[in-house]
């Protein structure tokens, strides 16, 4: 009880980025979007852990055909990774520009996330063209096969996270920073970060175990 | 209940009410991604070790920059949502944990059964039944 009126006299008094203020406006009962957004991300998390399950059965079975050893170009995918981890501060960058209000920071931070979700995602187009073209399509092997539907599926998530991110730009750009848009960056953010931890499993299990012997 | 209806007008009033990170947290955050990134890749790229070690250090790896990305970039905590995020995690880890093993275990066991050589030991057995 006591928590809860000293929030709103803070906010009544409009105390802005305050240590305190931060623990205490944590206590009160919010719009229910961000959990059921979390709850969101842990039921993809299960569809991601399926997938990861899929793959740790099939991974070693290459029915004669290519090994992740022969197949998989280390130095690429870190540089993916790599554009991963920098969208991933990025969009930390424009989350404190909108806690900000700073409207033209949070769009250009959200561009340059973009641009690296892009990159990412063209690399690894380039990949699966590359690997279908070498004959080691998701027709090769067991172990092709949940490759590409573990990694596959991450890349679809990224690019509708892009899709997301741009509408989300044009809606910010019309209406600004809105209590709404906010809300809405902040889902985003989550949805971004996520998928940066489930990259973590795939750059660790599938591309750096799968090389090893 | 009283609360509920007082605040609820709060919600609208400011930002959404996300536990939301300052550059410090995201800063550390990242160094510690990139350490923990590049690390591994070393580890495998350079061949430092032999194998069948490099396996679970890697994961290893993984599962702190795991929690690492929880904390600094998902601003997780037993607090955020009144712990409501926290369960709902905790509970899609033993969902998960549970999966995950079950699987790996019952598939890994499938897959020894049906080997080739496991076969002439059931001929065998068929043989010495009656």
């Amino acid at each position: 009880m006591s928590e809860f009126t000293a929030s709103n006299q803070a906010e009544a008094g409009n105390v802005a980025g305050d240590a305190s203020r931060y623990y205490v406006t944590e206590h009160h009962p919010e719009n229910g979007t961000l959990l059921g957004f979390w709850m969101y991300l842990m039921s993809d998390c299960l569809i991601f852990a399926c997938l990861f399950a899929t793959y740790a059965v099939l991974g070693r079975n290459y029915a004669g055909g290519p090994s992740g050893a022969e197949l998989f170009d280390l130095p690429l995918v870190a540089l993916n990774t790599a554009f991963l981890l920098f969208s991933s501060i990025t969009y930390g960058f424009a989350m404190l520009a909108a806690h900000r209000k700073a409207v033209k920071n949070a769009l250009l931070w959200l561009a340059v996330t973009g641009l690296l979700g892009a990159c990412f995602l063209g690399l690894e187009i380039y990949e699966f063209m590359h690997l279908i073209h070498e004959g080691a399509g998701p027709a090769r092997s067991g172990f092709l096969t949940s490759f590409f539907a573990l990694v596959g599926t991450h890349g679809l998530h990224v690019t509708f996270g892009i899709v997301w991110l741009v509408t989300l730009m044009v809606q910010v750009g019309k209406h600004g920073m809105t209590v709404e848009n906010l809300r809405r960056l902040t889902c985003l953010s989550m949805f971004w970060h996520f998928l940066d931890v489930i990259w973590i499993g795939v750059f660790t299990f599938v591309y750096l175990m799968g090389t090893l012997p | 209940m009283s609360d509920h209806s007082t605040h609820h007008g709060h919600d609208h009033g400011h930002d959404a009410g996300a536990p939301h990170g300052s550059l410090k947290d995201y800063t550390i955050g990242f160094v510690l991604s990139v350490i923990l990134t590049a690390i591994p890749f070393w580890l495998v790229m350079a061949k430092v070790l032999p194998s069948n070690w490099t396996g679970y250090i890697l994961l290893a790896f993984a599962g702190v920059q795991v929690v690492v990305h929880m904390i600094y970039f998902l601003h997780m905590s037993t607090k955020a949502e009144h712990g409501w995020s926290m369960m709902t995690m905790i509970f899609t880890l033993i969902v998960l944990v549970i999966m995950m093993a079950g699987s790996i275990w019952v598939m890994y066991h499938m897959n020894a059964n049906m080997m080739p050589g496991m076969d002439t030991d059931a001929v065998h057995g068929t043989h010495d039944m009656p």
